[in-house]
């Protein structure tokens, strides 16, 4: 169901809503304040309770996270904070618009988030093309120090809190939180081999936990309202994806944008409601970011069995489920980062298809060879296709490289890659094989 | 040695990153992007330079400009012109907006304009995918771009 909030976005419209004074009139910096005082423990519980799900596409429960870190802090060891805002899989536009205009939201979830790990010092890695987001976040994180809420003494206290902007330099790798660490550290952003993972060796080798930038965001708002009553927002409270949410709709929409709700959203909601419509008839839907599965509109829900988490809607609409981490795995797809691509009936599948395995093709970072090859082999068949000399044969070909990608590789990019390349293949196949056959005569040849 | 310098404010704004890691290897991508502020580009000679003052290997530092598709390894045009043609992009008619700063500079993504002002470039996913199309001039987005906002832009930038 359709419930819009505004924890997040209250101050998007203001003109100076990015700044201290807008912050503050709203209880601004009263969380970090408090959570400065309480007991470790009951933090990371409070956030255990929000059932706050990563928003960064993973959907890994934030508070189970924090908790992994080791306890107690080792001084040799140092704790680190990383916040992931290298913004970057297709149709994700939604952690930009925190930084641009509620950057103190991150700030603060930034001292509440080092608080609750044992780190003093938290870097939030932001893509280097996103120059506004990093100006807005050094200029909240000046703004807190000149009131005291950062530095040595935050609200007066003795727990040295600093946050730090790191920033990438083009590379889409770099949102893999290891690719992430290995970049912040001034390496190559290739993928780690898990384990160890990042809260044993982290940053510089210490203990971390890397949260995506909405996640730590939404945290001041967990502890206002507390952990329970935050997840309880939720349509999927009992299936532990508490709260609200941003969520974003590009593509042949009317009117596409980033729109805060609480967790329950369905993809009719998203396009119809929020997005205001089609801009054409609904052909397909990708449902969070690029990685994530296509589906069809014409898809129903096929879950005859009762213990599934989508059995209420067996039979009914794709676009009738409501949009959360678990839901969406049981549909085949993902939720991902919640930031829908739209396309009208004016498109063709394959072109969209060859658009995103260029995408992929592109960003591979090369370290494994089936990712590498394979991305890259995928392509150029696509190209072949599209240019009208595929052959039917290469159709099968595609399957098979794309299954010979998954679980082949360090990271998950493989999978991300040959999962919506599988979605395609699958959902699309007889327009494909008119594709090939006619040599693309049979296709609009466009996509917008 | 002495063209490699950086102006004093971005001389500080290098010890001003070095103060934020616990070690100067981490403050390689951030200073190479000052370099690369200053410079344009980076050369053989400012990786060397920045090896020496971060105290890691020049071979290091070129694993690193190679990987990062932002760090120019030949000189490029005064303006850096990257048009976005990631799908959502590509739905509201990036190939279009493309295919036009092809037409009016002259020039293919990759290339630079003759008189070095404008080197094109196409981009994968800007993060602006509500708004698109989309291109990134320099340090600046626009977006919800029609084709008479890309020849006001393009004009500007081949006053300048």
């Amino acid at each position: 169901m359709l419930r819009p909030t505004n924890y997040l976005t209250k101050n998007y419209g203001l003109p100076d809503g990015h700044k201290l004074p807008a912050y503050e009139k709203e209880g601004g910096y009263e969380q970090a304040r408090r959570a400065l005082r309480m007991p470790r423990e009951a933090l990371v519980d409070d956030m255990k309770a929000a059932n706050l799900r990563g928003r960064g596409g993973a959907g890994f429960a934030m508070g189970v996270k924090w908790s992994f870190m080791p306890w107690p802090p080792k001084p040799e060891r140092p704790h680190y904070l990383v916040i992931n805002a290298d913004e970057g899989e297709p149709g994700t536009f939604k952690d930009r618009t925190l930084m641009e205009k509620n950057p103190h939201a991150i700030v603060e979830g930034c001292i509440i988030g080092c608080f609750g790990i044992g780190a003093h010092a938290a870097y939030i890695y932001v893509r280097d093309e996103l120059h506004l987001s990093k100006e807005r976040l050094w200029g909240a994180i000046e703004e807190a120090k000149a009131k005291g809420y950062l530095g040595a003494k935050p609200f007066g206290l003795d727990y040295p809190v600093e946050v730090y902007v790191h920033t990438g330099a083009g590379a889409y790798i770099c949102g893999e939180e290891t690719a992430l660490l290995n970049s912040l550290e001034g390496k190559r952003g290739e993928p780690r081999l898990k384990p160890p993972f990042p809260a044993q060796v982290g940053a510089f080798g210490m203990p971390s936990t890397v949260n995506n930038l909405e996640t730590i965001a939404a945290v001041p708002t967990v502890l206002a309202m507390g952990g329970d009553a935050f997840s309880k927002l939720s349509d999927l409270h009992n299936l532990r994806d508490g709260g609200c949410r941003l969520y974003g709709v590009s593509g042949h929409v009317k009117k596409p944008g980033v729109f805060e709700a609480c967790v329950g959203v369905t993809l009719r909601d998203l396009i119809y409601e929020l997005g205001g419509g089609v801009d054409g008839e609904l052909l397909a839907v990708i449902p969070g970011g690029s990685s994530c599965p296509i589906l069809r509109a014409d898809e129903l829900v096929n879950a005859p069995d009762p213990k599934s988490p989508i059995h209420p809607w067996h039979g009914k609409s794709v676009l009738d489920v409501p949009m959360g981490v678990d839901t969406f795995r049981a549909l085949g797809t993902m939720l991902g980062t919640c930031c829908a691509i739209v396309l009208s009936d004016r498109v063709d599948p394959v072109l969209a298809f060859h658009n995103l395995m260029r995408f992929y093709r592109h960003e591979s970072c090369g370290q494994c060879t089936p990712c590498r090859e394979g991305s890259a082999w995928i392509f150029r068949i696509l190209d072949r296709i599209v240019a009208g000399e595929g052959t039917l044969e290469e159709l099968d070909q595609l399957h098979e490289i794309a299954d010979n990608i998954m679980g082949n590789t360090i990271c998950a990019f493989g999978e991300g890659t040959a999962m919506p390349a599988l979605g395609f293949l699958r959902k699309f196949r007889p327009e494909l094989e008119d594709f090939v056959r006619t040599g693309g005569k049979s296709s609009t040849r466009r996509l917008t | 040695m002495s063209q490699i310098a950086l102006r004093p404010e971005r001389e500080r704004q290098v010890e001003q990153i070095l103060s934020r890691y616990p070690n100067r290897q981490a403050a390689l991508i951030p200073v190479l992007h000052v370099y690369q502020d200053e410079h344009g580009w980076i050369s053989e000679e400012i990786m060397q330079v920045v090896a020496e003052r971060l105290g890691v290997s020049s071979a290091h530092v070129k694993g690193v400009v190679t990987f990062y598709t932002l760090f120019n390894q030949h000189p490029v045009g005064k303006h850096q012109v990257w048009v976005c043609r990631t799908l959502s992009c590509a739905l509201r008619g990036a190939e279009s907006v493309l295919s036009h700063c092809e037409k009016r500079l002259g020039i293919h993504p990759g290339e630079t304009t003759k008189d070095g002002k404008i080197t094109l470039r196409t981009a994968e996913c800007l993060a602006a995918c509500g708004q698109g199309p989309m291109m990134q001039v320099d340090k600046t987005y626009h977006e919800n771009l029609t084709l008479a906002d890309v020849d006001r832009i393009l004009d500007e930038l081949q006053r300048s």
